[in-house]
């Protein structure tokens, strides 16, 4: 089973591997590809990559953990970012982010147990004409659209 | 296909959350419904600037600005301004406090008053399309430098037009290209940095989703003049569209033999690629990002050896901003002469500001050095809302600092801003009104740097910790006398014991809010009093009953259910429940929740 499990893993693995086979500058690269096939980077996709890339596997660690954007968890179906940046800050993110912390019963960084949703906090998405903003998604709401966001995460849940 | 009017509408990532790719949808729809399709156009543009108002349609050539549109007003928009030629009213810009509406974008006081050079092709072309940047002069300079220029021609000519780095430290572009240039070692590698982490900052997205090809232009400029054979693009993650846009940028270049081997038949090859960063501020700094891109740690490493002697695997590395490289094409184009008479003695050419925070017309700005800063926020951003007071402008995000109103006429400036204790820094630029309180800002901007400190050096580390911990303490209600004095006394600990910018500045924001805005300091230590209203533990919310009309919209908006009373009459606030959110101050109509 285990051996099986392992067959798998490398068959995905092996394309992502093939695209970057000879190049230089790419292991950052390499592992957000790894990333978007896994969802996150489970120890033993770790290992698996360290071993082809022939890295200690600590070096992989070293990198990745340094950046916000790679996790070693598994993250919700949908990911939900309050932007801190400055202009939010000023027009009301720690309130936006107290809220839905509330609504959805976890701390910024965390994910539900049921792994629908991820909450997080993101330095700045750039969109700072509109502040404050959240992003569902990767897609930026303003405002306005964040009035419909606690009955969109109530539908999420239903059942 | 010869158009009669464009219709340039902005798609940046600001404009389509605010639903432009509805909005360019339901008028391509439209337009076709009035048979229509083969006069006018529809083009996507980048960032036209006006962020705040999108989505943003500009009629071209006439140049009639729309803003706030949405897919109901279309239509309407549609059938009078393109079928029956009368441009509609009620979608025009109106300045804050005036009634009657500016039809030209020309006669915009926000637009009016700036001067483009890096942005000079924003909502003028469809960023995805190569020709479209062409028919506006793009790739001309390219092929000057290449033809009629040598290497150090091109370099003079930098020199000569005093172009500093516009990522901050404002280091003498030319000077830089130079020691590149000078290096024996090969190959050498062109980066541009395009990792902008300073939040509040949205210069250099804006760029590359509204022009990705000024800044390969001038990348390719850049190498020629350096001898440099391959580029990198660094474009933060948080960025996708820009990433995007870019790396079709890069295709379409290529295709055109304007990337790749032999460019414009003259033996030069250069080629690039597109490297998405994976969040982490430290990135921004130059041996950090070069790390980044090895694949190391992203770690900043000591200087000397400088990139442009050792950088990417040990060669030679030249990294310029977005910004600076947009500028290189025009100065080639035009001519330093041209170019060094904008701006001041020190400070050539002209800076893009993100304008943001308690601003009416928040936005992306493009002036000439030497403008105030009153002109800035008063005469193009139009102020502050909600008839609220000035209090501070932000530069240079977490390197920065803050400028109070009484330096207002002081002139943007390299060294003007420093001496202020602020910097240029990359472009962000933080309007913020009499409801912000100074320390939180510090705190905020400390507990920023303290976790994206990469944790090299000690002073960073734990300094920046102890000053974040101090802060806290004080907007927490427990400030001690002798807190300021302890910040003031590690804040040089940290910059003198940093490596890098990261640690060096990462004080200002401290330093500059003690030095102009030290009462409040005292307040929250002395009288444990927040004057601005904002710190939790210092503040309680209450109801004027003279001013409140019993609307009840406090006690809907209210999460904790601390608000009650008659409907009709006045409400009080149950100050055992309150969590202190502001919910309520935000919502009442009548100014009648007070916060002490």
């Amino acid at each position: 089973m285990a051996d099986e499990n392992q067959g798998e893993l490398t068959a995905r693995l092996t394309p992502i591997l093939d695209r970057y086979e000879g190049r230089r500058g790419v292991l950052v690269s390499l592992l957000q590809d790894v990333q978007a096939e896994f969802g996150f980077l489970e120890e033993k996709v770790m290992s698996t990559v360290a071993e082809a890339l022939k890295l200690p596997l600590s070096h992989l660690y070293g990198v990745t953990s340094f950046y916000s954007q790679f996790y070693f968890k598994p993250r919700g179906k949908h990911i939900v970012r309050v932007c801190t940046g400055t202009a939010c800050h000023i027009r009301g993110a720690p309130a936006i982010q107290a809220r839905l912390e509330d609504e959805l019963g976890i701390c910024a960084g965390e994910t539900t147990e049921d792994l629908v949703f991820t909450l997080e906090t993101v330095n700045c998405v750039g969109c700072c004409a509109l502040a404050p903003v959240v992003t569902v998604n990767d897609r930026v709401l303003n405002r306005r659209e964040q009035r419909k966001l606690s009955g969109w995460i109530r539908e999420q849940r239903a059942p | 296909m010869v158009y009669r009017t464009n219709a340039m509408i902005c798609t940046c990532t600001n404009c389509i959350s605010n639903g432009a790719l509805q909005v360019k949808d339901a008028l391509e729809k439209e337009i076709k419904k009035q048979h229509l399709e083969n006069d006018v156009r529809v083009v996507p543009t980048g960032a036209s600037g006006l962020c705040v108002k999108g989505p943003i349609l500009v009629v071209q050539p006439e140049g009639i600005f729309y803003q706030l549109l949405t897919v109901e007003a279309v239509p309407h928009l549609v059938e009078e301004h393109f079928l029956k030629g009368r441009p509609v009213k009620s979608l025009m810009y109106v300045p804050p406090g005036e009634e009657a509406p500016i039809p030209n974008i020309r006669d915009i006081p926000f637009f009016k008053n700036q001067r483009l050079i890096a942005l000079r092709n924003r909502g003028l072309i469809d960023p995805d399309e190569i020709e479209e940047y062409i028919a506006r002069d793009g790739y001309r300079a390219l092929a000057k430098a290449l033809t009629s220029m040598t290497p150090e021609k091109v370099i003079a000519e930098i020199k000569a037009s005093g172009l500093r780095g516009r990522g901050g430290a404002g280091f003498p572009t030319g000077q830089k290209w130079e020691f590149c240039r000078a290096s024996p070692e090969t190959p050498k590698y062109i980066i541009c940095n395009a990792d902008e982490g300073d939040p509040g900052a949205f210069m250099d997205r804006s760029v590359l989703e509204a022009d990705p090809h000024s800044v390969l232009e001038g990348m390719t400029i850049g190498a020629y003049a350096m001898g440099g054979t391959q580029g990198y693009m660094y474009v933060r993650a948080e960025y996708p569209l820009a990433i995007k846009r870019m790396k079709r940028a890069v295709e379409q270049a290529r295709d055109y033999g304007l990337l790749g081997k032999d460019i414009f038949g003259t033996g030069f090859d250069f080629d690039l690629d597109v490297f998405q960063g994976a969040g982490a501020f430290v990135c921004g700094e130059e041996t950090s990002l070069i790390a980044s891109i090895e694949g190391q740690p992203p770690e900043p490493r000591m200087r000397p050896p400088f990139p442009a002697q050792s950088g990417l695997w040990g060669k030679p590395t030249n990294i310029n901003n977005v910004e600076t490289w947009a500028n290189v094409p025009v100065i080639i184009n035009w001519g330093a002469e041209w170019f060094s008479q904008i701006g001041t003695d020190t400070s050539k050419g002209t800076k893009v500001f993100s304008l943001a925070g308690n601003i009416n017309n928040a936005g992306l700005v493009e002036v000439p050095m030497g403008i105030t800063l009153r002109q800035i926020v008063y005469d193009i951003g139009g102020g502050i809302p909600n008839r609220k007071s000035f209090k501070a402008v932000q530069t240079g995000g977490p390197s920065g600092g803050f400028i109070p109103s009484d330096l207002l006429d002081l002139s943007v400036d390299y060294d003007r801003l420093q001496e202020a204790g602020a910097i240029m820094g990359s472009g962000g630029m933080i309007v913020v009104d009499e409801e912000t309180c100074m320390v939180d800002m510090a705190k905020y901007f400390l507990e920023f740097t303290t976790s994206e400190s990469c944790g090299r050096c000690n002073a960073c580390r734990e300094g920046l910790q102890a000053m974040y911990q101090i802060l806290t303490n004080i907007c927490a209600g427990q400030g001690k006398d002798d807190d300021i004095e302890l910040l003031e006394e590690l804040a040089p600990a940290v910059k003198d014991g940093s490596l890098c910018a990261l640690g060096r500045t990462a004080p200002n924001p401290v330093l500059t809010t003690l030095r102009y805005f030290r009462d409040e300091y005292e307040a929250h230590i002395k009288e444990q009093r927040c004057p601005a209203g904002v710190c939790k533990a210092l503040i309680a919310y209450s109801i004027d009953p003279e001013k409140c009309k019993g609307c009840m919209l406090c006690v809907k908006n209210c999460p904790q259910g601390a608000i009650s009373g008659e409907k009709g009459q006045p409400q009080t606030i149950d100050q055992e429940k309150c969590i202190k959110c502001g919910a309520c101050h935000e919502v009442c109509k009548f100014e009648a929740v007070t916060v002490r």
